[in-house]
């Protein structure tokens, strides 16, 4: 298990390089000499020449890369252009909303969604399959903001059961906390909840025709049993598999659910960052988000030999 | 009927037995047997029609302000509304139909061919395959959507980089979808059969290989083309999409932002419509992978 363990982190590292290439080039392409800004109007062409050498900038992309990379290692995301703040403050300061919505968001739509397909499967071709189906294909088919706004005009303006908007950290405490972020992370998790319990159906319809789901019933199982310990057990491989794919979605969902709720976090900086054009910042929260998304698929790939310890490769 | 010969009953016309088969013509039996294609592909005709054909629908002009008559509910004359500018809604809602059937299908179009390009090359040219699949997981461990800003921020906004934009994100799955059946086909007695009648690859490539990626890309490019107008939506709606003189279902909805706690119907118009045709998309997809592609009809 250790050897697959080190054989997937050592095969994130070519990804994560070209990543970074990926990234580093979009700010190397970004409209605008930084040189020419900072030297302001009066400068003459000659002006312009120096500030670009004494930065920097005139060296060449392989080699300016290779000195980001060493910074970004070093937990240098550069500055913002707009607030001249260093990048990885900025990101660090509003992390903490971004990842409670993603992690109370995950929670649930993994509670709710794995069980929907569970039993979908186990009911297949009967309402509550259908209903579950119909649900599934809605969640794919209306975009994450719609649903928050559908469910802040419902239960926040029209039943005042939560608050429209806005985050109380948890330090405030576990109650306010969950109550400011329940209708963000049902909103974020509507189309997260549909590709999972699809998924999840899929493949407990394919465990359940199982010869050894047959020979469990035929000797008296019961059925719990039979679903929650033959059937999702087996099945957790595509599962889990398809909560990290999915994580890219959630990440995307994120920024616009931020947008939706006021929620001051990442996703609301990188919005922001757009309408102003502050490249660094755009860079770096690109960078934040992919690592992170590597990280997690490399986690479900660790957690493929805990459900499945035939996997060794 | 029955005749008695010598005590010997004949058997009863089948007629008598069986139940009376119901007699569907050939459209009722392709709705019977493939209803999520005909109702998404009814649903899809529909908007397409709305689209084409919007100036004729009592429309106005989408884009003219009219200050006097800002923020109207709904009401006989303008049925979904005026906006903060006094544009009317339903004009707006209603020509947005079109950016985002012409974002869907580009993005659709674009990257299947780009994709099926890149995948032929890469199942069939070893050399290529390790370098291209590389590039691939980086462009695909990087968040659709947020790729999608990165390279809007980088151009200025237009429909035109929307849809490029979109289409890079969309190439990787397409190129390992299609370098996966080509790698399947590769093996196929059939394909060696004709190597080894001395048949050269190109001709290989487009007469033996190219056909039997069609379906499955199809597929493909119908889910594509919905998750296209999601993220036409969501690029818009954050102000990294569409540019906002053009009336997109996502610039409605991020012009009515500000508003929609006391006019939520600036909001709920273009998100119904953006939904339906999400849905009727979807359901088309769902319907074609069932009907193409019964082997993956199972897994998903």
């Amino acid at each position: 298990m250790w050897a697959y363990a080190i054989r997937r982190i050592i095969a994130t590292i070519p990804v994560m390089g070209i990543v970074a290439l990926f990234v580093f080039s979009l700010l190397y392409l970004a409209p605008g000499d930084p040189a020419a800004i900072i030297a302001g109007d009066q400068a003459t062409p000659a002006d312009v020449e120096r500030i670009r050498a004494s930065l920097g900038l005139d060296r060449p992309f392989l080699v300016r890369f290779l000195e980001w990379l060493w910074n970004v290692l070093n937990g240098d995301l550069g500055v913002s252009i707009f607030t001249n703040l260093p990048v990885a403050h900025m990101i660090k300061q509003r992390i903490e909303p971004t990842l409670s919505l993603m992690v109370l968001t995950l929670t649930f739509a993994i509670s709710f969604a794995v069980p929907m397909g569970v039993v979908a499967a186990w009911k297949q071709g009967k309402w509550v399959d259908r209903l579950v189906m119909v649900v599934a294909v809605l969640g794919f088919s209306v975009p994450v903001f719609v649903v928050g706004y559908v469910l802040a005009y419902t239960f926040a303006l029209q039943l005042d059961w939560f608050p429209v908007q806005g985050y109380t950290p948890i330090t405030a405490g576990l109650g306010p906390w969950i109550n400011n972020l329940a209708l963000p992370a049902v909103a974020l998790g509507s189309a997260f909840i549909a590709l999972l319990a699809r998924i999840t159906r899929a493949t407990m319809l394919e465990v359940l025709s199982q010869d050894y789901v047959r020979t469990a019933k035929a000797k008296g199982v019961d059925q719990k049993t039979i679903l929650f310990v033959h059937g999702l057990k087996n099945a957790a491989v595509p599962i889990v598999t398809i909560i990290g794919l999915g994580f890219a979605g959630l990440i995307g969902g994120a920024v616009v659910t931020e947008s939706v709720f006021a929620i001051p976090g990442v996703g609301r900086l990188v919005v922001d960052a757009i309408l102003r054009r502050d490249y660094p910042v755009i860079q770096g929260v690109v960078l934040m988000f992919s690592f992170v998304y590597v990280i997690v698929n490399l986690g479900v790939d660790l957690l493929y030999t805990v459900f499945d310890p035939r996997i060794r490769y | 009927m029955s005749t008695t010969t010598m005590g010997i009953t004949a058997a009863p016309d089948l007629g008598e037995v069986l139940p009376p088969r119901k007699q569907r013509g050939k459209i009722g039996m392709f709705i019977y047997r493939h209803p999520t294609i005909f109702v998404g592909g009814l649903l899809l005709f529909i908007i397409l029609c709305i689209g084409v054909f919007a100036p004729l629908l009592f429309t106005t002009d989408p884009t003219a302000l009219a200050p006097a008559r800002r923020t109207r509910a709904p009401n006989a004359q303008y049925w979904f509304g005026t906006d903060m500018l006094g544009r009317d809604v339903y004009s707006r809602v209603l020509y947005g139909t079109r950016i985002s059937l012409i974002v869907g299908f580009s993005v659709a179009v674009v990257a299947s061919v780009v994709g099926m390009f890149i995948g032929l090359t890469s199942g069939f040219i070893r050399q290529v395959d390790a370098i291209v699949m590389r590039v691939m997981d980086g462009l695909q461990s990087i968040p659709g959507i947020l790729l999608a800003i990165a390279l809007m921020a980088l151009t200025r906004a237009s429909v035109e980089n929307v849809i490029v934009a979109i289409a890079v994100t969309q190439v990787p799955p397409v190129s390992r979808l299609v370098r996966s059946v080509v790698l399947s086909l590769r093996e196929q007695p059939y394909v060696e059969a004709a190597v080894a009648a001395g048949t050269r690859m190109p001709v290989i490539i487009i007469k033996h290989i190219l056909p039997n990626t069609l379906a499955p890309v199809s597929v493909q490019a119908t889910f594509i083309c919905a998750s296209a107008m999601l993220t036409e939506a969501t690029l818009s709606f954050i102000g990294a999409g569409t540019p906002p003189i053009i009336p997109s279902w996502g610039n409605i909805m991020a012009e009515g932002r500000a508003l929609w706690q006391v006019k939520p119907y600036i909001v709920f118009f273009p998100a119904a419509f953006l939904s339906v045709t999400v849905l009727a998309v979807n359901l088309l997809g769902d319907g074609l992978r069932d009907a193409l592609d019964p082997r993956l009809a199972k897994r998903i």
